[in-house]
Formats: structure tokens, C-alpha cells, sequence
């Protein structure tokens, strides 16, 4: 049986307050003809979060008690369609109902997962070569705002083979929303594409189940055998306005006005990243716009400590120094052998740069070597570092050792002498190349 | 004695507030009964008949007026064989067990024993009649590689004589092996299994030593420059992305001690699940059997409950200890001890109390230094030396070590290896800074030796930094060749290829004799006045000393390729 209460006794920012009993903590409720959940008990008075925002909400509203938590629907039908913040279709489409799964569930057995070993090609060589995608993976691009993270996104969502993309948009600019229909539209992915959007209009609340109901659906399919990309922007928003939540209902804030369990929150989040056995797997890429291009500041820097490394978007280009991909060992040991060595000397190299850049700026005079260094970092960021280019990883290895062979000697690499008497490019084929 | 109940009125959270009747202990363990599950949680805060109870596990669906039932038993893990290969949580369930039972997820309520119900081929060692106390030892079990020993449970007060005890034979874990009796007649039953619990020291040895033997750990950098002792403590701070794990994990593999108990607190999960699908398959090299042998690994990951987070790292080192009385060395890797700080700030957040520095609480350096204080190398009663030694990941926000857990931790450690983004971005691994890393303790190599070496790289480091306002044009020869001498020796020796099969682990023979021409080099003068020659001679050194590292210790290429570096320098030497 369904009870009514109707005596709200409190409504503090999104928070209303009623005595009512029987109340299990989490479930999820009416407020009017809002949702809304559970979040405290204190003997009979029970604190509801509502997902609509309580502007408006009257003391008398009727508060209905739903008896289970928050849900959503799972089948093949969310393919192609857009639902917003609290699970609603945003296109014209139907509402959903059937076969409700709980949002937020339990998180995997570390015992039951395996070492993810499986390449994501995305044509990158930024990616690629330096900072290899994997599957299951859950990586952030960090950027400013400003960066062309969007595009990036969406174009890593295009080339990357997977069976099905899930887009949480959090705080999404509607203009954003638009243009990510229509790049999957014109790329044909829509078909395979469940898209949770909240926009930047849309209440605050809402923006906090973004995560958790694309997670949810992304985890169905993959353990019903499917590799899901999800994608979620901007997760700053997400714990901006977790922030604002927790301050509303009197937490104590733990740095810059963040709740102390921020890094809990988020964790609980990326960690829904898996390779299930036996089925299929999430691979979560997060973008974290950096307030003040500030990596120290609390979203980016919890972010951090929990993703699989990060991609750094900066200047249009992803930035070699800082971009870490933690899982690239588990397979760039076996795409060539000259992989991983390559990519280190090539680092070291755009390193040594970097420095002789700064002295060239200073007005030191540039030795032989600084010169070299210099042919080397301006190859460097036009040939590879370009986010146009688009070519296989062994292309883009070819070209790394191109690059070498141009501007040094062999000895000044830093590379082994059997890596180089393998695959240090002939002198003939260098001209043959011009 | 009855079992105390009571009934939830309150939830927040992980925190659940309780009515009760009866007695209470603070931090006993009691469970709250939703359904048909039974949620574990501990009373951290009683006022009047009220306590309040941090949760192990997700809050959702518990109603007021759900019923409580309190164990009377302090938060406790069960002691006994069996112990080692095992995936425990920080409760320790065994997960792997739990995976079988429930599939993928995790699912809360259920604890399985994480003793495994087997028999055991017991050899008694003491005799009816003997006079025992808490932690003698009645007898032994082979558990894998070690002997086991079965002890007198820890909590045992007084004088105990052996009334009667198992010939040597087949017994199951649980069966009793022993009885006991004290002097007023009381009787106590023993099986190879007691339960302890985490938050108290287990201290029943003789003394504690100094930590003054090195625990050799196969990376040049720590071992030579900044050596970790047996018994002792440090700690490695660093942002993300600077390779803490990774070097953990090199040190897991590589560390000179009997038993490595890794317990990955709040960190991701697949950094464990590395750890046990690469174990297995690693061969110790000391004993020929799998790394997995010696480890036991508590994993509490950054998305299983925050309360378990914190109970996580005092199992691990109750683990550590326990073996450390059968005569091991132990070595705890805590990874993170943040995240641990953090979970203590979550609770104190909810609990409502005021907040220190950052909002830790105001007890989190004293918290954080008796955990570190569990660390020591003893002397037991019988004389053999055992040790645990504690190596605390730290991960500061914003990679500022100026944070209230960096500075709590460095308080009571005994070596810090910080790790430098700086140096992790250049791809110089293990990116542990030199300089502004200490170790009080003394390593493989003479001291003297070592702080030579030292300097030379903090000069260089200082010629480095004057030629970025001086230019290169504007350095003397004989600075720029110093300069290269730091490069040369940060490039060879500090840096460690931890992906090459061979570079991976240097034996301290190996350190010992790649220090000895190191320093050789370092210490001649060369004649060489023009700045290209000089470069490129350091390029060819490094380039030798790279080639050097890739080859089998003491095989002919090996000391083939010694020779070659000594020709190659000996040339340009000033005689």
C-alpha cells in the first residue's frame, strides 16, 4: 500500500524534509510530480533529495513513498534513443518501463576481473603510439575550457571498434548535445548509441544520476556480451555539483568547498570500468575541464588518482608530457617490438626540446645539438603530434623512426644497438622517401 | 552472556545510529539485519543508549527500527594456516571464494571464513606439562614453503600448563590440537585457529631491535642511495602518474623478505588484479616456487566501502605481525595511505566533529603514527630475530607534500622516497627524486661512498640549473663535464628499466660491482676541453653502461662489456 504524507516540514535547497515511516534509506519517492531519493533518516523524519530542485514545491505537495530505489530501464530499445537526467525520454520516443535494473549497484569482484589486454585503435598516434587506449580502461582528457575536448571525444567514439556507446552528457551545453547527435548521426553510430543527457539548464540534481544511470545501462550490455564505450562530459560538473549539494545539507567541506568524500564518489564511478570474463567490457573516457588549467585543483587532481592515467588537451593537441595511459605496458609489449622503446627515446627526446627551446627563448646561442633538437621537436609536433593526423600505430611507428633518422646519429637516441641495427632506416630509403 | 541488541533509528550515510540495551563496547562489531542479510559495522561513538555504528557496507535499504545485534567482540581477523595466496578484503573475506558464491559483484552481507577448512599435518613441539604463555609455540604445520607454527592464542593471560596435546598427525584446522589449563583448573581448548583483534599490537616477543640490516630490495636507487632496513618504515609520496604503484610492485617481486603482504587500500582495482594474475606465474628466485607463495594480498579498492578502507590496513599489518612471531620477515606495502586518511575523514566528517587541517580529523597524525610504530624488528622469546617492515604509499593532493598526511607520515618514517612528476615525465623511472629524498638507514654500499656520489649529482644538478641562465657557451669545461658526470649516473644507475628482464632486478653483488666502476668514472678527471666532445663522450659511456645493464650478471659478455666501458673511459683519463 501506497501512503500519502503531506505535511513537508522542510525545504532546504534541494532538500525537503517529512515524518513519515517504514522509510528504507536510498528509496526513491514522489515529491508532487517530482522523483526524488532518500538520502538521510533520522527516526521518523526522512530527508528527500529532489531531482527537479524544490523551486515551487509547496508544503502540502504530496510525498509518496515508491518502495524501491531509483531504477532504469535496460533492453535493446534504449539504442538510438536520449533520456535526460532523471531517466525521461528527451526525444519523442516513449518512456520506457520494462525490465528496471537498479542505478548505483554493487562494484565487481576484484577477484572476478581479468588483465585487460586488447588494444583500442583510434588512429591517433598521439594515442596510439605514446599512450595506448585500452579496453576497459577509464581514462580522462583534461583540458581547459575552450579545448576542443568535444571533438576529440567524438571522434575517438567514430574510429574506436566498439559494439555500443553510451554519452552521458553532465552540464552539457546544449549546442554540445546538438553537435554530438549529429556527428554520430553523420557516422552512422547513433544506431548503437544510448545517450543520458543533462544540459547546462537542467536541475542540479539530475546532473548527479548522469554517471550512474549510463554506467548501469553500460554495464547490462556489456555483461550481455557487448564492448561499450561510455563517454561522460564533464565530470567537473558533476562534482561541482556534488559540492553544492553537500554544502546545501551542512557538510563540512574538505578542500575548496568539496565534500570529503569526493574522491569516494568518483571512484565509485570510473571503477565500473571493466573486462568481465567470459562477456564484455566498459571502457570509461571522462573529460575534466581544469578550472584555471589548474591540474592541482581538487576535481582534476582526485580524478587523477584514480583513472588509468589521463590525456592532456592542450593547444589543440594532445600533450605529450603529463598524458599517461597506465595500461599501455599490458599491450604495447606485443603490437612491435621497437613499441615501447621508441616511444620512450622519442619522449626523452622531445624532453631535451623542450629545454633547448627554453634557451633559444632566453637568447643563449643554440649548439649542434640544440639544432638538432630543434629540426627534431618541430617534426615532432607537425608530423605526430597534429590531432589531424590520422594513421595506423606501425605507420606512425615508421614515421617515429623517419623522424630519428633525420636529425641524429644513431648514438645520440639513446636507444639500444639492436633496436637500432633492426630498424634504424637506411640511408637509400630515407632518399627514396624524399 | 547475552547477546546485547537494539534497533536502528537513524541512518546517514555509512553512519547508523542505534538504540540499545544492555552493555556495550566501544569498537565492537555488530550487525544490523535488513532483510535477509546481516550488515557488519562497528560502534565508533556511544552516548547514552545510543551508539552510533560505521557501516562496512552500502547503507541502501536499511529502515529505523531495523534490528541490531552486537557481537561483543572488538573488530577482529581470524589467525591461523592457510593464510598465504590468499585475496582477502579488508574484512578479510576471501574474494575469490565470494566471487564463486556470488558472481561478478560484490554482495554485501555475506562473509565466508577466511581460513580455509582443511586438514593440516600437525607436529606438536611442546610436551604435557609444559608451561606455556600467549604466543609459545605448541607445534607446527608446513604451510607451503614455511613451517607454520601453531601458537597460544595472543589473548591468553598468565600461566598455562599443556594438559594433554595431538601426536603428530592429520588434523583438520578447526579440530583441537590442545588443552590447556591454567592454575585455578580453568580448561581451554586450542585448534590451530584464534581470532585477534586488528587495532591492537601483537607484542609477544622479547625485545625490539634497531633496524640497522638492509632489506635489499633489487633497485639500484633505493638499495645504494636510499636503502630501507628490515624492521624499518618509509614511505613514497608522489602525484599521480609518478609510477608509485609500479614500484611498488617491483619491490613486492623483489624485496629480500619471507613474506610480502600487499594491501591496496583505495586504490583501483586493476593495479591488484595485475598483482594476482602476475605472482602466480613469477618464480621467487630464493625459494624456485611462485611469488604467490609469499604473499597475501587485502584489497580494498577505491569503489568497495569506505569503512572497510580503513579497517583494510590494520588487518594487513595484524597478518604481518602474526607471521613475524613465527621467526619471518615480513614486509607490509600500503598503497594508499591517503585513501586511508581520507576514510577517516569521512567518518569524522559524518560523526560531526571538528575538523583539523584540511578537515582530518585532529587525531590523524597520531593515528597515522601508531600504525607506522607497528613496523619493528624483534627478538622473540626464543630467540630468533623476525621483523615487519612498513612501506606506505602516500598520495598527496595536488602532489603537494606540504599536506596534513605527507607531513604526519614523514614524522615517523624512517626513509622517504619521493617521487618527482618532474622525472616521470621524462620518463626516468623509478622517478624517486635523489636529492630530496633521505634514508636514515644504512645500505649496501659505504656511505661515504654513496654521499660522494651525492654531491656530485647535486652539483651537477646546480651546473644544470646555472646553465639555463648562463647558456652552455658560458660553462667551463670542467663544470660541464660534472654536469654530465650527474647525467651519467642518474641515466645508468638511479634509472631502472623495470619492463627488461634482466635490468628489472640487480642483484646487491651486481650494485655493488656497477657502483664500484661508476664511481671510478666519476672520480677521474678527463682530458677533454671541447663542449661536442665532451657530449658525445658521455653519450658513448651511457650508451656502454645501457648495453652493460642488458647483460646476465657474471656471464663472459658480461665482463666482456666491463672491459669495454674501462678501455672506452681509461683512454680519455687524465693520467
Amino acid at each position: 500500500m501506497q501512503k500519502v504524507y503531506t505535511k513537508i516540514e522542510t525545504i532546504i535547497g534541494n532538500v525537503v524534509t517529512v515524518h513519515a515511516e517504514g522509510v528504507r534509506n536510498g528509496d526513491l519517492a514522489l515529491v508532487g510530480d517530482s522523483y526524488a531519493s532518500v538520502i538521510k533518516l533520522d527516526r521518523d523524519l526522512v530527508s528527500l533529495q529532489v531531482f527537479s530542485g524544490t523551486t515551487g514545491v509547496s508544503t502540502t505537495n504530496p510525498v509518496r513513498f515508491l518502495g524501491r530505489p531509483m531504477m532504469v530501464s535496460f533492453s535493446e530499445h534504449l539504442l538510438g534513443r536520449v533520456f535526460d537526467g532523471a531517466g525521461m525520454p528527451r526525444d519523442k520516443g516513449p518512456a520506457l518501463k520494462e525490465n528496471m535494473i537498479p542505478i548505483g549497484g554493487p562494484s565487481v569482484n576484484p577477484a572476478k576481473r581479468v588483465l585487460p589486454k586488447q588494444m583500442i585503435r583510434t588512429g591517433i598516434p598521439m594515442i596510439d603510439v605514446f599512450n595506448t587506449l585500452v579496453e576497459s580502461q577509464k581514462l580522462p582528457i583534461f583540458s581547459v575550457s575552450g579545448e576542443p575536448y568535444n571533438q576529440l571525444l567524438a571522434r575517438i567514439a567514430m574510429q574506436a571498434e566498439v559494439d555500443v556507446i553510451v554519452l552521458g552528457g553532465i552540464g552539457l551545453k546544449y549546442d554540445d548535445y546538438l553537435f554530438f547527435r549529429d556527428t554520430l548521426e553523420k557516422g552512422g553510430a547513433i544506431s548503437r548509441t544510448v545517450m543520458f543527457i543533462h544540459t547546462a539548464s537542467d536541475p542540479i540534481v539530475e546532473c548527479t544520476l548522469v554517471p550512474d544511470l549510463s554506467l548501469a545501462v553500460a554495464e547490462q550490455f556489456a555483461l550481455a556480451g557487448k564492448k561499450v564505450l561510455v563517454l561522460l562530459t564533464d565530470m567537473t560538473n558533476y562534482a561541482d555539483a556534488l559540492k553544492e549539494m553537500a554544502i546545501t545539507m551542512d557538510q563540512v567541506p574538505s578542500n575548496r568547498g568539496y565534500p570529503g568524500d569526493l574522491y569516494s564518489s568518483l571512484a565509485a564511478r570510473y571503477e565500473k570500468a571493466v573486462d568481465f570474463e567470459g562477456a564484455g567490457s566498459i571502457t570509461i573516457l571522462g573529460v575534466t575541464t581544469m578550472p584555471g588549467d589548474d591540474v592541482t585543483h581538487p576535481v582534476p587532481d582526485n580524478t587523477g588518482y584514480i583513472t588509468e592515467g589521463q590525456y592532456y588537451l592542450r593547444n589543440g593537441h594532445i600533450e605529450p608530457f603529463g598524458s599517461l595511459s597506465r595500461l599501455k605496458q599490458n599491450v604495447n609489449g606485443t603490437t612491435r617490438d621497437d613499441h615501447r622503446a621508441l616511444m620512450d627515446g622519442m619522449i626523452r627526446l622531445y624532453s631535451a626540446y623542450k629545454e633547448s627551446m627554453e634557451k633559444k627563448s632566453m637568447g643563449f646561442l643554440m649548439t649542434e645539438w640544440d639544432e638538432k633538437l630543434l629540426k627534431y621537436g618541430e617534426m615532432f609536433e607537425t608530423r605526430l603530434m597534429d590531432l589531424s593526423v590520422n594513421i595506423p600505430l606501425e605507420d606512425a611507428l615508421d614515421l617515429g623512426w623517419e623522424i630519428l633518422a633525420e636529425c641524429f646519429e644513431p648514438n645520440e637516441t639513446g636507444l639500444t644497438t639492436r633496436l637500432i641495427r633492426d630498424r634504424w632506416p637506411r640511408r637509400e630509403a630515407l632518399n627514396e622517401g624524399d | 552472556m547475552d547477546t546485547v541488541t537494539g534497533y536502528v533509528t537513524g541512518v546517514n550515510g555509512n553512519l547508523v545510529s542505534v538504540e540499545f540495551e544492555g552493555s556495550i563496547k566501544k569498537n565492537e562489531v555488530g550487525y544490523i539485519i535488513v532483510g535477509d542479510s546481516r550488515l557488519k559495522g562497528e560502534v565508533i561513538r556511544v552516548t547514552g543508549t545510543s551508539v552510533s555504528m560505521q557501516v562496512y557496507e552500502m547503507t541502501n535499504g536499511i529502515q529505523v527500527g531495523d534490528r541490531v545485534e552486537f557481537t561483543g567482540e572488538l573488530m577482529s581477523v581470524l589467525l591461523g594456516p592457510g593464510l598465504l595466496t590468499q585475496v582477502f578484503d579488508g574484512l578479510q573475506n576471501p574474494l575469490p571464494e565470494l566471487a564463486e558464491q556470488c558472481g561478478f559483484f560484490l554482495k554485501r552481507g555475506v562473509y565466508l571464513d577466511p581460513i580455509p577448512d582443511r586438514d593440516w599435518e600437525f607436529t606438536p613441539i611442546a610436551k604435557p606439562d609444559d608451561v606455556v604463555h600467549a604466543g609459545d609455540t605448541i607445534g607446527s604445520v608446513p604451510e607451503g614453503i614455511f613451517q607454520h607454527l601453531i601458537m597460544v592464542p595472543f589473548g591468553l593471560k598468565g600461566d598455562w600448563k599443556v594438559k594433554s596435546i595431538k601426536e603428530k598427525g592429520v588434523y583438520n584446522v578447526r579440530s583441537t590440537i590442545a588443552v590447556l589449563r591454567d592454575r585455578r583448573g580453568n580448561e581451554r581448548e586450542l585448534s590451530m585457529v584464534f581470532s585477534w583483534p586488528i587495532k591492537e599490537i601483537i607484542d609477544c616477543y622479547d625485545k625490539r631491535l634497531r633496524p640497522d640490516e638492509p632489506l635489499v630490495t633489487q633497485i639500484r636507487c633505493i638499495d645504494t642511495f636510499l636503502p630501507v632496513a628490515k624492521g624499518g618504515t618509509f614511505c613514497v609520496p608522489g602525484p599521480f602518474g609518478a609510477g608509485k604503484t609500479v614500484l611498488q610492485h617491483m619491490e613486492a617481486k623483489n624485496a629480500a623478505v619471507d613474506i610480502v603482504i600487499v594491501a591496496a587500500c583505495g586504490e583501483r582495482a586493476g593495479e591488484v588484479v595485475e598483482v594476482l594474475k602476475e605472482f602466480p606465474e613469477l618464480i621467487d628466485p630464493k625459494t624456485g616456487r611462485s611469488l604467490m607463495e609469499r604473499t597475501i594480498i587485502i584489497c580494498n579498492t577505491s569503489s568497495m566501502p569506505v569503512a572497510s578502507r580503513e579497517a583494510s590496513i590494520y588487518t594487513a599489518i595484524t597478518l604481518a605481525e602474526y607471521y613475524r612471531q613465527m621467526g619471518l620477515d615480513v614486509l607490509v606495502l600500503a598503497d594508499s595511505t591517503s585513501r586511508w586518511a581520507q576514510a577517516l575523514r569521512e567518518m569524522s566528517g559524518r560523526l560531526e566533529e571538528i575538523p583539523g587541517e584540511e578537515a582530518f580529523p585532529a587525531y590523524l597524525e597520531s593515528t597515522i603514527a601508531s600504525f607506522y610504530e607497528r613496523a619493528g624488528k624483534v627478538v622473540l622469546r626464543d630467540g630468533r630475530i623476525a621483523s615487519v617492515t612498513i612501506g606506505g604509499t602516500v598520495s598527496p593532493a595536488g602532489g603537494n607534500f606540504d599536506e596534513p598526511v605527507t607531513q604526519a607520515t614523514l614524522k615517523v618514517v624512517g626513509a622517504l622516497h619521493g617521487l618527482s612528476a618532474e622525472r616521470a615525465a621524462a620518463r626516468k623511472y623509478p622517478s624517486i627524486h635523489p636529492i630530496d629524498s633521505w634514508s636514515k638507514y644504512d645500505g649496501i654500499v659505504d656511505r661515504k661512498r654513496v654521499e660522494k656520489a651525492r654531491s656530485i649529482l647535486r652539483r651537477s644538478n646546480e651546473v644544470n640549473q646555472m646553465m639555463k641562465v648562463v647558456g652552455e657557451e658560458g660553462t667551463s669545461a670542467e663544470d660541464y663535464v660534472l654536469y654530465h658526470k650527474g647525467e651519467l649516473l642518474d641515466a645508468v644507475y638511479l634509472q631502472q628499466n623495470s619492463f627488461d628482464p634482466i635490468d628489472a632486478a640487480c642483484s646487491p653483488e651486481r650494485q655493488l660491482r656497477e657502483f664500484d666502476l661508476l664511481y671510478d668514472v666519476l672520480g677521474q678527471s678527463y682530458v677533454m676541453e671541447d663542449k661536442s666532445e665532451i657530449r658525445s663522450f658521455f653519450n658513448q659511456l651511457r650508451q656502454e653502461f645501457l648495453d652493460w645493464h642488458g647483460t646476465e650478471f657474471e656471464t663472459p659478455e658480461f665482463f666482456a662489456q666491463e672491459q669495454k666501458i674501462k678501455d672506452f673511459y681509461s683512454e680519455k683519463t687524465v693520467r
